[in-house]
Formats: C-alpha cells, structure tokens, sequence
C-alpha cells in the first residue's frame, strides 16, 4: 500500500512540476486566516466581486498576486484533463495526476404546493489518504482547508449544516437530506484520537472561521454522544460513540455571510457550472435554505481495499414561485435565480439537471422547455421517480442561445402528493414558568407495517428533565420503548440526552410526553433578550422506513447522487431522518436592573440577624440611670473647673 | 397523658391523610416553599428511576438525596405516605417524650435552687407551676403535628419530614442522656444534610452537665468525655458514609447532596435567602459570598455555646432555628421543626418585645407567598423582585422571632439572678437595658 501511494505521490509531483501548478505548502494557520477575511463586515460586494470575469484561481487555495499569471494555464490545463477524461475505461489513457473528480447536480423538483424545490449536490472525490500519517501538501479539486482540518483533527467523518427556515415535511415531501433549523455539526474522529473533547473544541472553532458561523458557541453543554442515531455513513463500522460527537445550534441565522465561504469550497467558486444559479438575493428570497458539507471516507473500487474521501456538498432551497410570481405557479431557472444556466463547471466531470417529472408523464400537468430526450428513473426515498436529464457537458444542452433557461407552463392543477410515510411534531404544552411538558408526535403512515424508529431528544441543562413522566403511548395504549439510553444533565455542563427505539404501530400517532422543570439562572447566563426564550435544538427521528419500491442496492457510479447517499442494506426499505420544530421555551428570569440593591437588600438582612445575635451575645443587662439634663451637666463642668462638689 | 397524644396524633394522621386523598396533594407537592431541590419527591421518584434505567441517579443533576433515602424509598416506594405519615408522628412523640424529660429536669432544679433560696424574692412570679408545665409536651407535639407548615410538607412528601424526625430522635436521646444513641442520630442527621453538625455543641454541653463535669479546658474528664463523644459521632458518621458507599459502590454522592448544599448551584426559588442573591450576584464574587453565607450558618455555635453553656436545650433550639433561616435551601418543614418548640418557652411570654407584630408578618408573608408567585410566575404581571421581597420580610421575621426569645431568655435568667424588680440608685422605677 506504502509503495502504491509513494508512486501516487511521484506522479502528483510530476504532474504538478509539468503543469506549473503554483505549489502550496502551508500550514493550517493560513488556511485558517484566509476564511477569516470573510468575516469583515459589509463585504457587500462579495458577489460583485466573484461576479466579474477574473484571472482569479478557480480552486480556492491561495490567491496571490504573483500566481496569477500561472494560474490561467492551470485553467487551460486542467480543462484539457478534464476534456482527455471521458474515456476512463480506456487504459491506454495516462492516469491523471491527481485522482479526484468533482461532479455537480441539480435536482428540481415542483412540489404540490406550489413551491419549487431545487438541490444542488456538488461531489468531489478524491483518492487519497489524510490519515495515515502522511502529510498531504498538493491539493488539486479538493479544498486545502478542509483537508488540513480532516487530518490535523484525525477526523473519520465530518456533517455539517447551516439551515435557515423548517422542512414542511407534509407540504413537501422527504428532503433529499434533511437539516435540522440552525446549525448542525456531527463528527467522528478516528480511534487514534486521545483527547476527544480537546479536537472537537479545536474543531468547532476552526470550523466557526472557515464558514464564518457562531459555531464556536458549541461547547459541553449543547454537545452530546448519542449511542445509536447518528451512525458513521462512510466506510468503516465504528459503533462506539466515544468519538462521536454531535451538537446543534437552533438559534443560528444562516445568512450570504455563510454562503460565500461555502461557494469558495467549490473547485469552481460560483463562476461556471451550476454555481453561477447560487446568488445570495435569491437564494435567502425563499422559504427554505439549507447548505450542508458532508465528508466521508468511501470506497475507492468495488473491491474496497483503499479509501477515498468524498465531500459532498448541497444546498437545497424551496422557492416559493407562488406568492412571488404573482399567484402564478410558472417557473424558470431565471425566475427563480436570475441567472441561466451557460456551461458546466470545466472541472466536472459530471454536471447534470434533473426534473422531476413523475407526476407529469405524458405532460398533462405542465410543459418543461426545453425539450431534453433524456430520462433517468430512479429510487429515491422509497418512491420511484422519473427524471429529465440535462447535460451541461453536451454542448447541444444550451442550444443555438447557449444559455439553458429550464421553463415551466402549467397547464393543470397539481396531482395529489404522495404522503411521507414518517412525520413529526413536537409541542410544548403547560403554562406558566415552573413546569412544562414536551410532547413529541411521531406519525407512521403505513396502512399496514409497523417499523421501530430510533428518537433522540437533546435537552439543555435549563429544563430539567423528569424522565419517571416519560410516557410513550401509540392508539391510547402504552407504548414501551424496546430501548432506552437516557444521560442525565449536569447543571452548565452538560444537556440531556434521551434516546430510544420505539416500535410505531401502523397507521397511527405515537405521542411522547416528558415534564421538565424550568430552572432559574443567574442573571448573566441569559441571553441579551431573555424575554424572546431559549431555543431547544430540534429532535432527530431516524428510522428505516419500509418503502413501496425495492431499493436498487447495487452501487453503480450510474446513479444519481442525490438518491445515494444514505447507505441501506434492506431492500424493503430505506432510511430516512426527521427532524422536529426547535422548540421556544420562556425561563423565569430575574430582574436584571437589581444586582446592587439585592445584594444590599439581601446582606442588610443577614446583618440584622448578625446585628441582633451580636447585641445579645456581646452585652450584659444593665439598670439604666438616666442622665442628667443638659442646664446641670453644663453647671457640672463648671464646677469640676472651679473645683466645687458637682450637683 | 397518653390519651390527648393519641388523639392528637389521629387527628394529625386524619388530616394528612385526607389532603393525600386530594387533588390539593399534587399542587402542594409543586410549591416552591415545601419542596427544595434537595427534598423534592419528585426528585425521589426521578433518582429512583435513574436506577431503574440503569444510570446512576448522581450522574445528573436532579438527585441530591443521600444513598440511604434511595435505599429506603427501594422498598417503600409503595407506602411512601404512610412512611412520612409515621414520620411525622415519631418526630412529634419523640418530642414530646423529650419536653416531658426536660421539664421533669428543669422542675427539679427549680425546686432545689428554691430550697437553696438561691432566687431574689421578688421573683417567685417567675416560677414555673407544674399546672402550666403538666401541658407543654402536649403542645409540642401539637405544634408540629397541627402546624399547617408540617402538614404541607408531609402531604408534598418532601425528605424534610424525615431529617426532622432523625433530629427529634436526637434530642430525645439527647434529653434522656443516652450518649451512643444520640451521636448515632446527630450523626444520621448531618448526614442528611450537614447543618445539623452545629448541634454537636448543646448536645455535648448537655451530656456534660448531666454527668455533673463542668465545661473547664483544663479538666481531664471534660477532655475524656468530648472525646468519646466525639469519637461516637465521627465514628457513626463515617460508618454511614461507609455504608453509602457500599450501597452504590461511588463516592458520587458526596459532590451531588454536600457539594450541591455547600455550593449552592440551583437557583430554584424557595424562602430563603440564597436563590436570589446568588442568581444576581456578580461573578467574581460568587465563591467569596457563598463562603461568607455558608460560614454565617456555623459561626454562631461557637459564640452561643458560650453564652448558653448552661442552657442546652434552649441552645439546641437557637441552633436549630438558625440553621432553618440561614440554611441554603430551606422550606417550612425546616421551620416548623423550631416551631414546635415555642411552647416550651411559654413562661418567656412577658418578656416578648414584639411577638404580636412577628407573628402578624409571618402570617401575612405565608399567605403572601402563593400569591406573589402566581403573580409572577403564572399571571406574569409581577416580576420576580415581589417574590423576593416577600422571602426577605419572612426572613427578617424569623429572624426578630429568634432573637426575640433569645432576648426574653437571657432576661428571664438575669432577673432570676437580680430580682424582677429592679430599683435605680435613687429608689425610682429601673429599666433594664443591654450594655
């Protein structure tokens, strides 16, 4: 294996000699002050900026000055590679010298609502090893600031999600991948790693610099290790979550700020492919916006014997074409992202639309021009879709305008959606400050098969859990849970933990009730506006969902991307992740204007008792002689002075 | 005797019994000024179903009862009414037991200071009759079983009826001058919950004088009992610590119930003095007033015990009284507990400065407390400063009631060694003050 990846390693430098590739040897303090830059306020014209035609690196690494000259050959280069590859059967062919690939969709699909739901997936695979001990130093399609934090961190896999708006999963359907609102992070660090909580800290840091994200408000007490719902999705078959950690953020606002930062990750920035449709205005114009990074290992070949890393990258956002088009339910690529669409990204090897046209098979519904002949089926989410395919790498796609503009014509009404299997509420009920209850609502659709789903419920320290009032009931009776992993909270150190495996009865509502106690804080650990709440990360559902279709289980580089990225091995059915509303919960709080006068208040009595005790403990009883008048005690002087006898 | 007891205790037992029958049961046990942190039921309950789960019920931060008490409730989960039922009533018999002792005591030594004619003349109204001392046990136990304060915290199953019965049996092996006995329940009694180590002053006090060794430094048998009393108490104590190690195999208790009293981490509102101060107090001196606060509760032994080296029992009872009011978490079991020795102190009554306006305060600030809460907490039109005010007026009441019968206490004993009548130099009417 040594001797394969020295070769590997020969080549690359070879290559990169050959093709003038601007060598970058940094250390991770430099990838880490690059992002940084993001931060500055009003960098208004961000998108201004990578709007423009310029010499710029495509491949976000290191942008000086003195480079730019190289970097248009690499431009050159790199497309000649990409135009030499499409014969990777052939082994005549030179292998490329770097053994990474980036393949880039989108998936449209109008939903009944009216809404439209896009998904860009940007896959990028790379060959190589981060973990075993070897520096990795040339960085080809693959962002250097992600690789240098996969291996300085020893991180096995790595999911991240900035979410702005909640999936209305009965509006919608079943996400592509789901998001909870705000912020998630999960991560599996390698077995190597010693000092866990130390990485993650240092991770979620590193991590708060390179998206530009309040990540680094994830400490111990909104950081937990579930045992059993979050399960590594590359290879390898890790199952003790000492090295798992997951946190969740509900409160953070995903705005353009966290957007460019993760365009920059692309090998094409937002310049060409399908990048160019991702503009801020619109894209935070829309009911839903969710960007998400996934890192993982997985298999090289069919044989598996060597990894490769994958990071994928999405962005999925639901438009609401019917309330901005004027109550016209018309769509176009330009309607919706006020650009068209003009090539694919040059490093793709892959660049494809996807409609989702199941719903309209012989066009009744509604007309999608341009007309493309191609048409791919295939098994997402237990439900069987047929898709209009369109390839930016045909030049044919763009036709005599060389702009594809995707264009919807409705013509009916829309059919009736298919209803997810699996959906979820949750609710606080009670009133008042001292108590409260949080019900959880788990709804199994199936006419007629039971499935166990796995709930895990993070609450934080504040709301102190009864977990002798958890209840679990399904059509009014009680519903045991099979398995119950309950970690109890540590007062500003960290949140609870509930996790179990409840079997939903088919056709029904399982209703999950726990009473929690509202705790009183002190008065600087609330927030700066107290009175709007403090958010309770929403509760993950994960279960495998028993699907109509069988799921085509063999793993082809053929597929889509976006129906492949949940591993599932039973073929009647397939896994799907809910998550519920973030739940607001009101705290008592005290009066913020007060801290002087209560400690005044409070140490006056405390001395009135000292006071008190002191008087009686100290002093004797004594007749008391009054005294005299002030005329004799005045007379009295005199005579002491004279030296008469006193009165 | 045993008759009105008896009936007492049925009634106290009727009551108790009715209001667990009622929808009231579930509302009281929710209050914020029954239970505390420390002694909540429901805390029982959740720690107990930790265990069940299989989680150590100290790995979180709701249960802070010490092991014994899981153990306990581990069989009497199922009775646990009649469990504080009954607990009520030992700790209301054991006083009542302890009174009775005491009083006999105090006769005798009455009698015999009058065959001695060691009182000044004018002071035989300050006598005690046994007519008006042959009903005072009663009334002790009458006071606690009958105070609203005990019934509310027995029907909210809070622990505090349970610490209050080890201390009852305390005093009563205290009083009936049975060593062993009584470092075994003053040790059981700080196990609970700490404060009660203060009591370990009277209790040697007592013993001593019951055993005629005067309280000198400089005698060896003085030095020779305080050690094998204070080898009985530490011995005792870590025996139990032992035990409870034993019982879960980790020292996890230790942090949970004694670092969570010590260091006051829930903030939960209760009637004390605590919750509020420290939720607004600025960080930096956080530790610095927790010390002072904590040191506050134990520093007074040192200089009551001096002062009251020959009344024990009254020194057990200022102990007992300052640990309810300074106490972390305390709730109105804690003050019920010294209520019910306020009988005992009936001949003090003329002395009393200002006991109509204590009472009328204390009356006011119990009912006060349910309303200010709904107010803020329920109906939001308060906010949390009425709830406080009312916990700061509670406390300067009991504190006046305190001191007040301290004052009566230590006046009583002056004019009994002075004369009730006391004249000034020139032959007038004189009035006593403190110097």
């Amino acid at each position: 294996m040594a001797a394969r990846f020295s070769v590997t390693f020969l080549l690359a430098c070879v290559a990169l000699c050959n093709l003038q590739v601007y060598h970058v040897s940094g250390d991770l303090d430099q990838a880490k002050r690059e992002p940084e830059s993001f931060t500055e306020p009003n960098e208004v014209p961000v998108d201004e900026k990578l709007e423009k035609p310029s010499n710029e690196p495509p491949i976000v690494t290191d942008s000086k000055p003195i480079e730019e000259a190289q970097d248009d050959r690499q431009w050159q280069a790199t497309e000649e590679e990409a135009m030499a590859k499409p014969e990777p059967g052939d082994d005549t062919a030179p292998p490329p010298p770097f053994k990474d690939e980036f393949k880039e969709e989108l998936v449209i699909r109008p939903l009944q609502s009216g809404d439209v739901y896009a998904s860009f997936q940007f896959s990028t695979l790379w060959d190589t090893d981060f973990v075993q001990g070897k520096r990795v130093s040339h960085y080809h399609l693959f962002p250097k600031s992600l690789g240098q934090v996969i291996s300085k961190f020893s991180i096995r896999e790595l999911h991240i999600s900035f979410t702005q708006g909640f999936w209305r999963t009965m509006q919608w359907g079943q996400p592509f991948l789901p998001s909870p609102p705000g912020a998630e992070l999960w991560v599996w660090f390698q077995d190597t790693v010693t000092d866990v909580d130390g990485a993650w800290k240092e991770l979620t840091n590193v991590l708060s610099g390179i998206f530009c994200a309040s990540l680094n408000f994830i400490d111990s007490t909104n950081t937990v290790q579930p045992t059993a719902s979050f399960k590594p999705l590359g290879l390898g078959n890790v199952t003790d979550s000492r090295f798992l950690r997951y946190a969740m953020l509900p409160r953070e606002i995903v705005c353009t700020e966290n957007l460019t930062p993760w365009k920059k990750l692309l090998p094409c920035g937002s310049k060409a492919g399908l990048a160019v449709l991702l503009k801020s205005e619109k894209l935070f114009h829309s009911s839903f916006h969710s960007e998400a990074v996934h890192i993982r290992p997985v298999c090289q070949d069919a044989e598996c014997k060597e990894p490769s890393w994958e990071l994928r990258q999405t962005l999925n956002v639901v438009f609401d074409v019917y309330t901005s088009g004027q109550g016209k339910k018309e769509w176009s690529l330009f309607k919706m992202f006020s650009r068209t669409l003009t090539e694919a990204c040059p490093l793709s090897s892959s660049s494809k639309v996807y409609v989702d046209v199941t719903d309209n098979p012989e066009g009744e519904l509604f007309d999608l021009l341009p007309v493309s002949p191609l048409l791919d089926q295939a098994v997402v989410l237990g439900d069987r879709r047929t898709y209009v395919v369109y390839d930016l790498t045909n030049r044919d796609t763009f036709g005599s305008t060389r702009s594809l503009n995707l264009l919807v014509r409705w013509k009916a009404d829309g059919g009736e959606m298919m209803r997810p299997l699996l959906h979820s509420e949750r609710y606080v009920a009670g009133f008042g400050l001292q108590t409260g209850e949080i019900h959880t609502l788990i709804y199994n659709y199936h006419p007629y098969r039971a499935y166990p789903v796995l709930l895990m419920e993070t609450v934080p320290w504040y709301l102190r859990l009864y977990i002798h009032t958890l209840t679990v009931t399904s059509k009014s009776k009680e519903n045991k849970p099979s398995y119950i992993h309950y970690q109890p909270s540590k007062d500003r150190l960290r949140p609870h933990l509930l996790e179990m495996l409840v079997q939903l009865p088919p056709n029904s509502v399982t209703e999950v009730t726990v009473q929690f106690e509202r705790a009183l804080l002190k008065w600087t650990e609330y927030t700066p506006d107290p009175n709007h709440g403090f958010y309770v990360g929403s509760s993950v559902i994960s279960a495998l969902v028993p699907s109509m279709v069988a799921m085509d289980t063999n793993n082809t580089q053929e597929r889509p991307l976006f129906s492949s990225f949940f591993p599932c091995k039973e073929e009647s059915s397939y896994f799907a992740r809910v998550y519920t509303e973030p739940l607001l919960v009101n705290l008592p709080t005290p009066d913020f204007s007060m801290p002087y006068n209560v400690i005044c208040l409070t140490c006056t009595v405390v001395a009135v008792g000292y006071g008190s005790f002191y008087n009686l403990l100290t002093r004797t009883f004594q007749v008391e002689e009054p005294s005299p008048g002030l005329a004799k005690r005045l007379a009295n002087v005199i005579r002491r002075w004279r030296g008469v006898p006193e009165l | 005797m045993a008759a009105p007891l008896t009936l007492v205790l049925i009634v106290a037992v009727t009551i108790r019994a009715a209001l667990f029958r009622s929808s009231l049961a579930e509302l009281i046990s929710e209050r914020v000024e029954v239970v505390s942190p420390l002694n909540a039921w429901k805390r029982v309950v959740e720690g107990l179903a930790l265990l069940d789960l299989g989680v150590s019920p100290y790995s979180g931060d709701v249960f802070h009862e010490t092991p014994l008490i899981i153990y306990l409730f581990h069989f009497l989960i199922d009775y646990a009414e009649i469990v504080y039922m009954i607990a009520d009533c030992i700790t209301a018999v054991a006083l009542y037991l302890a009174i009775q002792h005491y009083n006999k005591n105090v006769f005798r030594k009455q009698k015999y200071a009058l065959e001695a004619d060691r009182y000044p003349h004018d002071c035989l109204e300050l006598m005690r009759s046994p007519k008006e001392m042959y009903y005072i046990p009663l009334q002790v136990a009458m006071f606690y079983l009958w105070n609203p304060f005990t019934i509310l915290s027995c029907v909210a199953k809070s622990t505090c009826g349970l610490n209050n019965a080890v201390i009852a049996l305390f005093i009563l092996c205290t009083i009936k001058g049975s060593a062993l006995l009584s470092a075994i329940f003053l040790a059981l009694a700080t196990y609970q919950s700490i404060y009660p180590l203060t009591l370990f002053a009277p209790a040697l006090i007592f013993l001593l004088q019951r055993l005629y060794i005067p309280v000198n430094l400089r005698r060896p048998s003085f030095w020779l009992f305080t050690s094998q009393y204070a080898f009985m108490y530490f011995g005792s104590l870590a025996v139990i610590v032992c035990l409870s190690f034993f019982l879960l195999s980790s020292w996890d208790f230790i942090p949970s119930v004694y670092g969570f009293i010590l260091s006051v981490p829930d903030l939960t509102p209760n009637i004390g003095l605590f919750w509020y101060f420290f939720a607004e107090m600025f960080e930096h001196f956080r530790l610095f007033f927790i010390c002072v606060f904590q040191i506050n509760v134990f520093f007074y032994s040192i200089p009551l015990s001096i002062k009251l080296k020959d009344h024990p029992v009254f020194l057990m009872f200022m102990q007992i009284a300052i640990i309810s009011i300074f106490k972390s978490y305390p709730t109105v079991g804690d003050i019920a507990l010294y209520m019910a020795f306020l009988p005992v102190w009936n001949h003090l009554y003329r002395f009393l400065r200002n006991i109509f306006l204590v009472c009328c305060v204390l009356l006011a600030c119990s009912a006060l407390f349910p309303v200010l809460w709904h107010l803020w907490i329920y109906a939001g039109s308060a906010n949390s400063n009425f709830y406080y005010a009312i916990t700061l007026l509670f406390n300067v009441a009991q504190i006046l009631l305190v001191s007040d019968y301290f004052y009566a206490y230590l006046r009583r004993e002056h004019h009994l060694s002075h004369g009730l009548y006391l004249k000034r130099k020139d032959g007038g009417e004189a009035t006593l003050v403190l110097k």
